[in-house]
């Protein structure tokens, strides 16, 4: 692909492929592609690695810290990230989702206070927007937030949330309009974790792993300034959130397919399956799926450097990927034979494929399940009528 | 191209699909389909006035969007098959060309032959699966002694009934038929040109078949709503929708890899012939479904397309052959 990079596009992308070679064996020494996902101080450490290195915050204004760089940039890191097999930035929701909507909506203190410890990776973030009643119907939201003096008082249930456990702050959608209509009764709080009253239930997955949590929120009080935008627009301000989320998300899936490709390819060579022609048949499927999606991608990216808005084709990438990644999984289990009876440390690569499997069918569930994003493209994309 | 058309490119594309749309439509096509010849041996001076040879010449770009035209429009010229195979192995295409590679147990392009030439230069050999051998003039075909180019009209055509009623395909005989030799050209790089033209009439394919299915889910009323109103529908076409824009994405790639003469033109090539067009057939299936009785019907254009669809997913190597092709290049070949 580095054909369809331009000449400062190339030297970005030497540049941060020779860091990721230098700096990767020190957060990983003696693996020989860093499988294992780093712990909280090791993440942190990362993530501060990537802010020292002018990593972190690519497409973010330089004014906050960012780099100011159009989103093809963060497409070649993402890209290299893969590459290298190299981790995230542990501040992917603040990234991601939190920072541009502080950005979009906030006031000069709250820009100044929360975003750059958000490119630091000393903050990080998490989302309160889904609830066990509002999940596919995101407006629905019943946690409630009323004003009491200078106070906001917030009494709910919000779920899924990741990294709410080591959060230390939240982006929270609320109702505090109960008689106004559906979506004007919303608004937007920025939520200091540590603050008295919130319970985080870690929310355990079929992988045994607890990366969602549930937030519960009794009498909790916080400042009457932390509602980002005005009383009222939180939808308004939770669509900026989900136009971040959805911009660059296409990207992230495919990098992570990409990472996890390379790694069934090693794998098929470790177990010896690279040579049997139903293993070969399926593993090419699985790869111009990817080289697909990869190029779906860059139809957007092309359109995007021109400044226009990217056509809809964007809206299948979230589908597919997740047809594809779960059929990797799928594969690497098929590939141990009996030996996928076993879990955990059983199992050739020590249990990364048991979990991986797994943790794969939440992939047409999370961010939009696939049976709403199909009835998104239906409607928005190609023009069927309404199905409700 | 590098996944954005430039505004020549969108023109070309733009005229072509209405030229296609005002001369061949589906009621034409289909008298085309149904008599004798398959196709139409007169658009050929037209198709060079309006520059679409040349153009096609130019680049795999505009070669494999005006093919993508030709697939969307079932476009029943030999077209195809001069600027999409006869062009990348060095014909002259003042008129149409064919190449003739097949024969009995060496159905692809890169198998051992057996034909040959003799110390005159003429030709002996039997091929088989040419492709509008009857709307050429030319046909290169492929020796032991490397490419040769004959005059059809030198050769004995037997017809052989294909599929697809708008892409004829023939046995040519030459018993000592007079030829010209042609350039050297490298086999596998001309090759990569021919499956992503394939690939680019596949996406044309899968574009339309999800257009009419779309629209018929749009107009047909059972139940007192749109049946594209049901999910068991919707959904359906959205996994078509989701699946051809894959496909243009692939195709795009081998368009862009094979223009920049790009390490990776063979296996985006190879990619995209795999999933484009077997991604027209299952298209094609949805749409035919979605259609309920009428799609089943010989009125229906649908067949036709489908058709075509199955005709270039078998054309020089069926998706599993793709597949395998691709697991060679991406795994190595196994140790066996």
């Amino acid at each position: 692909m580095d054909y369809l990079d331009s000449p400062a596009e190339a030297t970005f992308r030497s540049d941060l492929r020779q860091w990721f070679t230098e700096t990767i064996p020190k957060f990983f020494p003696g693996e020989r592609t860093p499988r294992a996902r780093l712990a909280l101080d090791g993440a942190r450490r990362w993530s501060r690695a990537l802010f020292d290195a002018g990593y972190a915050g690519l497409t973010w204004p330089e004014e906050y810290g960012g780099r100011g760089l159009p989103v093809q940039y963060q497409a070649i890191m993402l890209d290299e990230q893969a590459r290298a097999g190299a981790p995230e930035h542990l501040g992917i929701v603040g990234i991601g989702h939190a920072g541009p909507t502080i950005i979009a909506h906030g006031t000069a203190e709250q820009k100044a206070k929360y975003l750059e410890p958000i490119l630091s990776g000393e903050a990080i973030w998490c989302q309160g927007f889904s609830e066990p009643e509002s999940g596919s119907d995101l407006a629905a939201v019943r946690t409630r937030a009323r004003l009491s003096d200078d106070r906001w008082i917030i009494d709910g249930q919000k779920i899924w949330s990741s990294f709410a456990h080591i959060a230390d702050q939240c982006i929270l959608l609320v109702r505090t309009d109960p008689n106004a209509s559906k979506h004007d009764g919303l608004s937007y709080l920025l939520v200091d974790m540590k603050t008295p009253g919130i319970e985080i239930r870690p929310i355990r997955q079929i992988t045994g792993d607890s990366e969602f949590n549930e937030i519960f929120f009794t009498g909790v009080e916080v400042p009457q300034d932390a509602i980002l935008g005005q009383v009222g627009q939180g939808w308004q301000v939770a669509m900026t959130t989900l136009m971040h989320e959805r911009a660059t998300t296409g990207l992230t899936f495919v990098a992570n397919l990409d990472t996890v490709v390379n790694r069934l390819t090693q794998y098929l060579n470790d177990v010896g399956a690279d040579g049997d022609p139903l293993v070969r048949d399926q593993f090419a499927r699985i790869w111009i799926d990817l080289q697909g999606l990869r190029f779906t991608n860059y139809r957007s990216l092309a359109v995007a450097a021109t400044g226009r808005v990217p056509g809809p084709e964007g809206s299948i990438v979230k589908l597919a990927w997740s047809v594809t990644n779960q059929s990797v999984t799928r594969l690497a289990q098929q590939v141990a034979g009996p030996y996928a009876l076993l879990s955990d440390s059983g199992e050739p690569w020590g249990g990364y494929w048991v979990y991986e499997q797994l943790r794969s069918r939440a992939n047409s569930i999370e961010a939009g399940t696939s049976e709403i994003l199909k009835n998104i493209v239906a409607e928005r994309v190609i023009g069927l009528p309404r199905s409700r | 191209m590098k996944f954005i058309l430039t505004e020549e490119q969108v023109m070309l594309r733009d005229s072509a699909r209405s030229w296609l749309a005002r001369h061949f439509p589906m009621s034409k096509v289909a008298e085309v389909a149904d008599a004798e010849l398959g196709g139409e041996e007169s658009a050929w001076p037209q198709l060079v006035a309006m520059g679409w040879v040349e153009a096609a010449t130019m680049g795999m770009t505009e070669a494999g969007l005006l093919l993508e035209e030709s697939g969307y429009s079932l476009f029943p010229a030999p077209f195809f098959v001069s600027v999409g195979l006869a062009n990348p192995l060095g014909a002259d295409l003042k008129e149409p060309s064919t190449v003739a590679w097949a024969e009995d147990g060496a159905p692809y392009l890169l198998d051992a032959l057996r034909s040959d030439i003799d110390e005159t230069g003429r030709v002996w050999g039997h091929k088989v699966l040419v492709p509008d051998a009857q709307l050429a003039t030319h046909a290169i075909v492929t020796t032991r002694a490397g490419l040769r180019r004959v005059v059809v009209e030198d050769c004995t055509i037997v017809d052989t009934p294909s599929l697809d009623g708008t892409r004829r395909l023939a046995e040519l005989l030459m018993d000592g038929v007079p030829s010209e030799a042609m350039a050297d050209v490298n086999l596998p790089t001309a090759r990569a040109w021919m499956l992503a033209a394939v690939a680019s009439e596949a996406l044309g394919v899968a574009s339309r078949a999800l257009d009419l299915a779309v629209e018929h889910a749009k107009s047909r009323q059972q139940f007192g709503k749109s049946i594209g109103a049901y999910q068991g529908i919707s959904h359906a076409l959205v996994d078509a929708y989701a699946s051809t824009e894959l496909a243009r994405s692939l195709v795009n790639w081998a368009w862009a890899a094979i223009d920049s003469k790009d390490s990776m033109a063979v296996a985006s090539a190879t990619a995209a012939k795999e999933k484009a067009t077997s991604v027209a057939v299952s298209v094609c299936e949805t749409a035919i479904q979605v259609h309920g009785g009428i799609g089943f019907t010989w009125e229906s254009p649908l067949h036709r397309f489908y058709k075509r669809a199955q005709w270039l997913e078998a054309f020089e190597g069926n998706a599993p052959v793709m597949r395998a092709q691709i697991a060679d290049l991406v795994l190595g070949r196994p140790a066996n």
